[in-house]
């Protein structure tokens, strides 16, 4: 056969082409279920690092389970509208902030350890520099003091951006408040340089990742402010 | 394969012992480096990367080997590409089901093996004019050569920038208290350039046939 007509060289890379999408297709799909399982192992890593509980993908089920007594959906008005406990785990805040406000389900964490008491865990999700930014915020029980936050992202700078995932970047967050004394939302705001150490509503940025830490201020802002109404009526 | 070759002949061992000296794909032939420079800060997504890229350079050598007679010359590259970049979809999926948080750690650089000159390197040179077997173990030859100075730069920057090889302290605690501090800089991708540079010198003043004359 003439490996050099033009037909040969069409047909060939056409059958080339199918049977590599189908082999692809048929690993994705068969690793696909332990894939979902060690992202779900993750985001309960991540929720309770918010607590500052370190976990490992080995015991962070059983963690969880033991100190996440409850979790329910809230709307914007601070209504409960879910006690379903998968139901909350599995709300996808990449499709809930796209929607209209009153249309969000809002997820909430209740965390309880003795020695620590009781905490809510808040997922936040927004955008850095290079892609999406998420986190988890546990706030006291009176609704305005943040406990711990810890953030992650997807693909910031090394060493710029991609601090905003160290604990030396995180720990500063715990102390801080979300409400004035007059009782209205303010959320946290990003100033560069040293100012900010111990002022309750503002975060030192990082320096040379402008971008991702103004990212991580309009996260925060729109992420919280959304569950205002609820946290106004657990104080 | 071929007549009465036997499988492990003077001339296969050859394959596989060359890129671990004097052929070695990232000191002799400086291909690879880019990878190299960004996973080795720590030994264990060294050795995770080294055996991904070995399973690549090996399969996608035997099957370029196993089709070498059928392949249209003109298309021949985007058909090394498109069976280098399947492999590598399936590592990273296997990475991502079996070895998450080594997976992460590697992040772009298991997708990057695509371009790696390494793969398409052996399947341009090796793989379209051999057979499959011979192809096997030149991949797994190359892949491991490039393995080995992954393996050989992470061990140094794991020692001296965490103080750990393989994720165990080995530096003691008292030696911290007495005033001995990690190096950070050594960390940084730079340092990993100089190290390989090293090699290289310590290589070309072990074997003086590896020095260009100019």
């Amino acid at each position: 056969m003439n490996t050099q007509s033009n037909t040969y060289t069409f047909l060939y890379a056409s059958i080339m082409v199918v049977l590599v999408a189908a082999v692809l297709s048929f690993a994705a799909l068969q690793l696909k279920p332990r894939q979902t399982r060690n992202i779900e192992i993750e985001k309960k890593q991540d929720i309770l690092k918010a607590v500052n509980i370190a976990s490992t993908p080995k015991d962070a089920e059983e963690l969880y389970n033991q100190f996440i007594v409850q979790s329910f959906i809230v709307n914007s008005n601070g209504d409960i509208t879910s006690e379903d406990k998968d139901a909350t785990f599995a709300v996808d805040l990449k499709i809930e902030n796209k929607k209209k406000l009153e249309e969000r389900k809002l997820p909430v964490f209740i965390f309880k350890k003795e020695g620590i008491g009781e905490k809510m865990i808040i997922p936040i999700r927004g955008r850095g520099m290079w892609g999406p930014i998420w986190g988890f915020i546990s706030m006291e029980p009176d609704g305005k003091t943040i406990y711990g936050a810890t953030f992650g992202n997807k693909g910031e700078t090394p060493g710029l951006g991609a601090e905003i995932s160290k604990p030396e970047f995180q720990k500063p967050f715990s102390g801080k408040q979300i409400f004035d004394e007059t009782g209205k939302f303010t959320s946290l705001a990003l100033v560069k340089g040293g100012g900010a150490v111990g002022h309750p509503h503002e975060f030192d940025a990082v320096s040379g990742g402008t971008v991702t830490s103004k990212g991580l201020e309009a996260m925060l802002r729109e992420n919280l402010s959304s569950y205002e109404m609820y946290l106004k009526s657990s104080k | 394969m071929s007549d009465k070759e036997p499988l492990f002949s003077a001339k296969n061992r050859k394959l596989l012992k060359n890129p671990l000296s004097s052929d070695n794909p990232i000191t002799v032939q400086v291909l690879g480096i880019c990878s190299a420079l960004a996973v080795t800060a720590k030994l264990e997504p060294a050795v995770v990367m080294s055996l991904s890229v070995m399973a690549v350079t090996a399969f996608a050598n035997v099957i370029i080997s196993l089709l070498r007679n059928t392949i249209p010359s003109r298309i021949r590259i985007i058909v090394q590409l498109v069976v280098v970049a399947a492999l590598v979809i399936v590592v990273d999926q296997v990475l991502k089901a079996f070895a998450y948080e080594v997976s992460k750690q590697l992040s772009v650089f298991v997708g990057l093996i695509i371009t790696n000159c390494i793969i398409m390197g052996r399947l341009e040179a090796f793989a379209l004019g051999n057979k499959p077997w011979p192809a096997f173990l030149d991949g797994i030859g190359n892949g491991a050569g490039y393995g080995v100075i992954l393996i050989i730069v992470a061990f140094f920057r794991e020692l001296l920038g965490s103080g750990a090889i393989y994720g165990f302290q080995v530096v003691p605690q008292s030696f911290y208290d007495m005033g001995y501090q990690n190096n950070g800089l050594i960390i940084l991708p730079p340092m990993a350039l100089i190290t390989v540079g090293i090699i290289i010198w310590v290589q070309r003043s072990r074997d003086k046939s590896l020095i260009e004359s100019n």
